[in-house]
């Protein structure tokens, strides 16, 4: 054992080249794009103002990293290279240093170079994010947080939905963030950071509500998450964000405005298109004012009333995914789901009502008739 | 050694010096060092199986191996044991058994404090962990927010056991740091002055500072949630109109200290290390001193860095933002001196060099990235993901684990006298790092790509399935690694190749001692006439015996003629770490055990007082006497 020095035995050489390798090829794989996949949540790809700033600032401090890391481990492999001990030299007593007062000047100066370099913008990108452009065209959202599903309210309209939030491009979206249990985080990777949402208080203080905002530049649909621990299914608190132009946007709006002022009646419209299972949708009707409209509200759908304590389902047939972002909105899915919330989210506070295969059938083509 | 019991006191001591009772009831630091660090690998095996367990669950996403639950115990429970009962003790070890060795010293200034100190961390990690078998262990996070914290969100014992738990394990911690100021103010040899003490030393001096001055605010704000859990106050209650926030700044006012308490030893071993083997003195000592306690202070003034989210407004934020960047500094100047240190030198490389430099190298990774979010604007998209997850990973694992690895290599002859396996060490060096690189780098990436941290799966189809793929083989590997570690130590207590009592020419005081130490460490109390006083005698011709200032002749006279007073061992820091722990589970389960446990802790105390003893002496040439 006596002798060990690494870049005389093969042994090590070999593992010091797989090391390099290894590095070298999650770089290529990581710089050729993520593996598989088919849709982006990725922070780098910005889709928006905010999300761009972000992106920004982090590759200026990552090529600053680069360099200091370069600089280090370059240093240190000339270091560990140039100075290693000889055989039969392992006994000579080199110079013994005790320090030098210039290069410790040297690199206490440096980094107070690069740290101010990096200070600047983020100081100057910390007020940018702390309100919206004062020009800016604004629309507010409320979101609010619950274990484990999200809320959106629009405040200018009264209109009320979940888990997809609808807005159009070329807007500053100025939103609101409160939560109804526990602390969750509001995240949208390629719109924008996150920001907590913080539980509401019966008498809030000024400033003590969480703000911030955000701007999509082209429509689309972005993924976005609880980034907070808040509990059991804190995995499973997820949302999308579907970004109209603006007239798509305005024609959504107006049909949702029209739902929520929306008189009774027997059968709405789109219901129409469902003559041939008519007697199944109102069979679903009947069953979801039986058992869901104590939680869930539809508006527009004829129910004189509807409960807050779940999720809003206005429009739930023309929605991307059920149960808070985790499954595709199908017939098969949402089936599933009533058969078996449990199943599917461990600790939900949707009952598994136990419902026979025609109640779920009837339930799903009411609920998917909902557009 | 004969079992003697005296009746100088009220209560006759146990004095016997081997078997199992003598470990119990020994307040020697040195092995009370030992403990520490067996009991310590014992937790990070435990919280190693907790992450490798946790990335199986995310080896695919959607996978269905736990349920939810089951994965946020682990995830709580793997961050909790990871860092106070593996991270934490396993510095402890090192300081156990080193600071009085590298002062001087015969023992730490309260040898009997000190085995409390032990007891109450292992059984405070037994308590925690009993939980698995009881009602659930712990599930809201290393950082317990509140109010998931809260019965109303945590309903069932689990939190229990992890408030009272680390309330346990604050108290050992706390009196260890008033237990290694007051050695290290009081007890150093003659000569050595606070600028002659290794930087071990001093990185201990101020760990146990930022103990001191952190941990009474965690053990505040676990009262607080305590007491809203067992006692119905509502602290931490929304409806009573709490900002529960207030939790996170308390949390972390005492956890970013936290950070440095568990890195600065980390940094005093590879100042150790270092030096020896490239054979040059520390450079920059006192740049290097003074970096510690700068690192120290800013280390309390940069705490709402861990919730940049948490809507503070700009002008919190940016000043918050640029005291971060402020650390950066003295952490720089430590690094470059490290390698001013290599510089010039004869680098022998032995396995413990070569864990410093994995610490060195890995640690600029995660000093980087720790760069990287205090620029705020970015920060808002890195918290809480796994970008986050990597970049402390890069500071504790990566860090503080490989120069914690390296101190056992390098300090292991000189408890045990013989050398641990250099093959083997170097196949454990590379197998970790690699595969440390495996787990932890591509974790850069996932945060980047969207993934959250503290999710038991992730979304199918965002691109986040190969890395997450990658680091669970690679947590493997480095499984593979830490296996080779323990077998390399276990195997070399008993097979190791026999060196001398200073096999790697080192400089500091410790390994001027035979091996194995004696129960009293210096037959004399040594004079100090330099920085690394063992080189310097034995490469500077400085003579050991030359007086110094502060040296008081008679007391070693006094020591010839009538020997070393030694304490003796004791049982009690034992029953009162045992009284304390039943008084925590009397807090869950039943107040009737907990007024029980009180009253024991009461008759512990007064047993600690009360024992009476007055030591023993021992002859340095003629052993142990009455």
């Amino acid at each position: 054992m006596g002798d060990s020095r690494i870049f005389q035995s093969v042994n090590h050489r070999i593992v010091i080249s797989a090391a390099w390798a290894l590095i070298a090829l999650m770089i290529v794989l990581f710089a050729t794009g993520p593996v598989g996949a088919q849709t982006q949540a990725s922070t780098l790809q910005p889709a928006g103002p905010v999300a761009e700033m972000q992106s920004n600032v982090f590759w200026l401090v990552f090529w600053i990293g680069v360099g200091i890391f370069t600089t280090v481990i370059g240093l240190l492999f000339y270091v560990i290279v140039r100075y290693r001990s000889r055989r039969g030299d392992e006994k000579r007593v080199p110079k013994q240093t005790e320090g030098s007062v210039a290069l410790e000047i040297a690199w206490t100066i440096v980094p107070v170079i690069l740290v101010i370099i990096i200070a600047v913008p983020t100081v100057q990108g910390i007020f940018a994010l702390s309100k919206p452009p004062e020009d800016a065209e604004t629309l507010s959202v409320t979101v609010i947080g619950h274990q484990w599903w999200w809320e959106f309210q629009y405040p200018e309209y009264g209109i009320v939905t979940a888990n997809e939030l609808h807005i159009p491009v070329g807007k500053v979206i100025d939103v609101t963030l409160i939560s109804n249990d526990v602390i969750h985080s509001f995240w949208v990777p390629n719109l924008a950071g996150k920001m907590d949402v913080n539980p509401y208080r019966p008498d809030p203080l000024p400033n003590s509500v969480n703000k911030m905002w955000f701007q999509a530049d082209k429509p689309g649909i972005y993924f976005g998450q609880c980034a907070e621990f808040c509990g059991l299914n804190h995995a499973l608190m997820r949302f999308r964000v579907v970004a109209h132009e603006p007239e798509d946007f305005e024609a959504w709006l107006e049909g949702r405005e029209a739902l929520a002022t929306a008189a009774y009646q027997p059968m709405t419209a789109e219901e129409e298109e469902y003559a041939g299972h008519a007697e199944l949708v109102n069979k679903g009707r009947e069953l979801f004012s039986r058992y869901c409209l104590g939680c869930h509200s539809i508006d527009g759908a004829g129910f004189p009333f509807g409960g807050t304590l779940g999720p809003n389902l206005t429009q739930i047939g023309s929605r991307l995914t059920i149960a808070a972002g985790i499954l595709d909105n199908t017939p098969e899915n949402l089936a599933a789901w009533l058969r078996n919330p449990e199943a599917i989210k461990p600790g939900t506070l949707m009952s598994t009502l136990r419902l026979s295969d025609d109640e779920v059938e009837a339930l799903v083509a009411f609920l998917h008739s909902q557009k | 050694m004969a079992t003697q019991t005296t009746t100088v006191g009220r209560i006759p001591r146990v004095k016997k010096q081997t078997g199992l009772w003598s470990w119990l009831t020994t307040v020697d630091h040195k092995r009370i060092g030992i403990m520490y660090a067996f009991a310590a690998l014992f937790f990070f095996v435990l919280g190693g199986i907790e992450a490798l367990l946790i990335r199986l669950q995310l080896f695919k996403p959607n996978l269905d191996l736990m349920h939810p639950e089951t994965f946020n115990q682990l995830f709580t429970m793997h961050g909790t044991t990871m860092l106070f009962l593996a991270a934490m003790p396993l510095t402890a070890a090192f300081m156990n058994y080193l600071l009085p060795l590298m002062i001087g010293a015969r023992d730490v200034a309260f040898p009997r404090l000190n085995a409390f100190s032990f007891w109450i961390f292992v059984l405070g990690g037994i308590f925690i962990n009993t939980s698995w078998f009881l009602d659930g262990a712990p599930h809201a996070a290393w950082t317990g927010y509140a109010n998931l914290t809260t019965t109303q969100y945590s309903p069932g014992t689990n939190t229990d056991f992890w408030v009272l738990g680390l309330q346990l394990l604050g108290i050992g911690t706390l009196i260890s740091s008033f237990n290694f100021i007051v050695t290290i103010l009081n007890m150093r040899a003659p000569g050595m002055s606070l600028i002659r003490m290794p930087v071990f030393v001093w990185t201990t001096f101020v760990t146990a500072f930022l103990i001191l001055f952190s941990f009474p605010v965690i053990t505040i704000a676990l009262f607080l949630i305590m007491f809203d859990r067992l006692f119905g106050t509502v602290f931490f209650s929304v409806a009573a109109g709490a900002d529960v926030t207030l939790w996170q700044h308390i949390f972390w006012i005492f956890g970013h200290p936290e950070v440095y308490i568990l890195v600065m030893p980390a940094m005093g071993i590879v100042s150790e290390i270092l030096p020896t083997f490239s054979r040059k003195p520390l450079f920059g000592y006192s740049v290097m001193v003074f970096s510690t306690v700068a690192i120290g202070f800013l280390g309390f003034s940069v705490w709402t860095h861990h919730m940049f989210t948490i809507g503070m407004g700009p002008v919190a934020t940016s000043a918050f933002a640029l005291t971060t960047m402020a650390i950066a500094i003295p952490t720089g100047v430590k690094v470059f001196n490290w390698l001013g240190t290599l510089w010039g030198g004869n680098i022998r490389f032995k396995t413990p060099l070569l864990f410093a430099l994995g610490f060195l190298s890995m640690f600029v990774i995660g000093g980087i990235t720790g760069v990287m979010h205090s620029a705020v604007p970015a920060n808002m998209q890195h918290h809480d993901t796994y970008f986050v997850v990597a970049h402390f990973h890069y500071v504790i694992l990566g860090g503080i684990m490989n120069a914690i690895f390296g101190g056992f290599y390098y300090w292991f002859p000189k408890l045990t006298g013989r050398l641990m396996n250099e093959r083997l060490g170097k196949w454990h060096f590379w197998t970790f790092l690699i595969g440390f690189n495996m787990t932890f780098f591509p974790f850069h990436f996932l945060g980047l790509m969207g993934m959250p941290r503290r999710v038991f799966t992730y979304a199918e189809g965002i691109g986040l399935e190969f890395w997450n793929a990658f680091s669970t083989v690679g947590a493997f590997v480095m499984a593979i690694g830490t296996m080779i570690f323990l077998h390399n130590l276990f195997a070399s207590i008993r097979n190791g190749e026999k060196c001398g009592s200073d096999p790697w020419d080192a400089r500091t005081l410790e390994w001027s001692l035979p091996t194995p130490i004696p129960p009293h460490n210096f037959d004399e109390i040594p004079k100090i006439h330099a920085r690394d006083e063992f080189w310097a005698r034995k490469y500077e011709g400085v003579d050991p015996n030359a007086p110094v200032e502060g040296w008081n002749p008679e007391l070693d006279e006094y020591e010839k003629k009538h020997g070393i007073h030694m304490p003796s061992p004791s049982i009690w820091p034992l029953i009162l770490a045992i009284a304390c722990t039943v008084t925590a589970y009397g807090l869950i389960y039943s107040p009737w055990v907990m007024v029980g446990g009180i009253l024991f802790i009461i008759v512990s105390i007064f047993g600690f007082a009360y024992e009476g003893d007055d030591g023993y002496y021992i002859q340095p040439t003629k052993g142990l006497s009455q």
